[in-house]
Parts: structure tokens; sequence; C-alpha cells
């Protein structure tokens, strides 16, 4: 019968044990088969899934990216891990944005911030209690490690300022905007829409309070370019920046970076064939 | 005259600038990226900037929050 030991497919007669299994794997003492610890006696059935583990379990990069290529197919995890994507600023987008990479297994990911952890970010953003008054960038970097080992991490530990991104960001496959300054946020598109062009990049606008769900879109104003949120949410206005509503508009921002890692060519539109006139017409409501 | 903005049509005095039309509609100019006619304006030239008739402007505001 087919079984799936450490996700790897083999060959085992029926009426095998856990047990039996677990003897390749000295120093294993959790056992589980599909998610559910399992006793040494328990018998094994054809497609289950199992796991042998040390009390101080680790996985190795290589493992790690095994594991991914298996649910997410070879050919697109190879894809993900050749790939660098910077992130600029690690608040409440751009900390779960890195959570999400992570786990998908981008390949390389180049963090900045200045901030350092303080009390108010525990509401929305992927730091604890135990890393406050640590620099946003080393306490993420420590947090992504734990899940996934095989993950370049380069932090950049500095405020960013125009020649700052030209700088520390030119070459990335994607570059993902999670500034919480207004005034960042439009240098930042500025600069990818000159200086750094042809870059792909993925901006936020309007992601505070608790809002409308389907508000939070995702929109192209220009060719390679998008812009996460509903265009009007504002901090100042009242409402403040909300975990559930900030996750949607981070993990919109995540997926469009996984979507142009893997070309998906349909909102790649070349610029001679349907400019900006186009694409902002849709979302005239939303960005002014 | 007559410009275009973000694809609708907008009636603006003849001789403004980037930075009048920004006035107009209330917007803080350092949180706006602005394209007249597919080229990127530097915020540091929006005041020197004249609009033309017929000029198509793209203006992205932006909010805070990250």
């Amino acid at each position: 019968m087919k079984i799936h030991v450490h996700e790897q497919p083999q060959e085992w007669p029926a009426s095998t044990t856990m047990g039996e299994i677990a003897a390749n794997h000295p120093g294993a003492t959790l056992l589980l088969i599909n998610g559910r610890l399992a006793q040494p006696e328990q018998l094994l059935t054809e497609g289950d899934r199992c796991w042998c583990l040390a009390e101080d379990a680790s996985l190795s990069p290589a493992e790690m990216n095994d594991i991914l290529a298996r649910r997410h197919s070879p050919a697109i995890q190879r894809r993900l891990a050749k790939a660098t994507v910077g992130i600029m600023g690690l608040g409440g987008l751009g900390s779960p944005v890195a959570m999400a990479l992570t786990r998908m297994g981008v390949g390389c990911l180049r963090l900045a911030d200045f901030d350092r952890v303080d009390p108010s970010n525990l509401g929305r953003q992927h730091y604890f209690v135990d890393q406050l008054g640590q620099l946003k960038t080393k306490a993420l970097a420590a947090t992504l490690a734990r899940i996934n080992p095989g993950v370049k991490i380069e932090l950049i530990d500095q405020r960013l300022d125009g020649p700052a991104i030209k700088k520390e960001f030119r070459g990335v496959d994607v570059l993902v905007e999670c500034f919480d300054d207004p005034v960042m946020k439009a240098t930042a598109l500025r600069l990818a829409l000159t200086d750094l062009k042809p870059i792909r990049y993925v901006g936020a606008s309007g992601v505070a309070g608790y809002g409308p769900n389907n508000e939070i879109t995702t929109s192209s104003p220009f060719p390679g370019v998008f812009l996460v949120g509903d265009g009007h949410s504002d901090p100042e206005d009242g409402l403040g920046l909300m975990a559930s509503r900030v996750g949607i508009a981070a993990h919109h921002q995540a997926n469009q970076v996984i979507r142009l890692l893997l070309d998906d060519t349909a909102d790649l539109r070349p610029s001679n064939q349907s400019g900006p006139d186009q694409d902002t017409s849709k979302k005239n409501g939303n960005n002014r | 005259m007559e410009i275009i903005v973000n694809g609708s049509r907008r009636e603006i005095s003849a001789g403004s600038t980037v930075t009048d039309l920004l006035q107009d509609l209330a917007v803080e100019p350092a949180t706006v990226v602005v394209e007249c006619d597919k080229v990127i304006i530097d915020p540091g030239k929006f005041a020197t900037t004249p609009l033309a008739a017929g000029n198509q402007l793209e203006i992205i505001r932006f909010v805070g929050g990250g």
C-alpha cells in the first residue's frame, strides 16, 4: 500500500504499524498519522500521511522546500523559491505579507523598517509580548525563521526615503509598499513609475477601520502597478487600523505578489495596449 | 479650459498650475502622484507646471495606514 512518510510517498506492506515506520526514525517520540497523535501499534491504511518527530523537531530548508513543492507543485515552488520580494514597512500590512510569503516559500525577502515593537503594535502586527522593544526587522526575522528556515531574510534597519528606496530595492522581483505614512506611499509609487521602472509594484491605500470586507480591492492604475485598499479609509478620520481589515488588505497584497511571481500575465497589460486611462477609470471613486 | 482628470472632464481657469488643481481638489500635494499626459510630475514642480487645455491627468491620492 502507498503511504506518505514525511510527505514522501512510500510503498509498505498491508498491516504495517506506525512503530515499524518509526523504527527508521531514531529519536522520534511524537508519532502523527494524518495530523493526529498515534501509538506505535496503530495500523496504517492506504494513503495515510505519517510524521515521526523528535521532541525538539526541526526541519531543514530542503525538507521545507520539499513539503511546499508537494503542496504547490514543483514547477510553482521553483519559481517562488528563486524570487526576491522587497517589503517596505513591517507594520499591520508588511508583517502579515512577510508571514504569508514565508509560509509559501518565496526564496528571499528584503525587509525594511526603522521602528521598534511597541505595545500598541500587538493589536494587529505579527509581534509578541516578549519582543517588545526589539527592532521590528530583527523580531520579524526571528519569527519567520521559526516558520520556514529556508527563506533568506535580508534586513534594512533604517528609515527609508527616496534615495534609500532606489538603492536598496532596485532589482527585486516585486516591491511591496506597506508604509504607514501617505507621503512615503506617494514617494514610493512615484519612484516605481520613474527611476525604478519597470518594477512590479504592490502598494496600499485605505485600510483603516472595520468597513465592508469587499470594499478592499486590488486595482491596477498603471501596468505592473497594483494598489490595494478602499482608497479612502484613513486612520486620521477616527477609526484606527484594525487587525481584521488591515489583514484583508495585507493578504490582497501577498496574493498579488504571488500572481506576479507566477507571471499571471492577465494582469500585466503592456502600456501601449491599455494605458492608465482605462485602468484608472475603473477606480475613479477609489483613488481620488 | 477643459482637462481630463482620472477620466472625467473638468473645467479649470486658464493659466492654472498643477498646484492650483490640487487645491481645487482639496488634496495634500505631498500625498499624491500626478501623471500628466503619461509623464509623472515631480512634486517640486507642481507650482511651476502649467496645465493646458486637453491635458490628461491621472491623480492617485494616498491615505495613511499600514
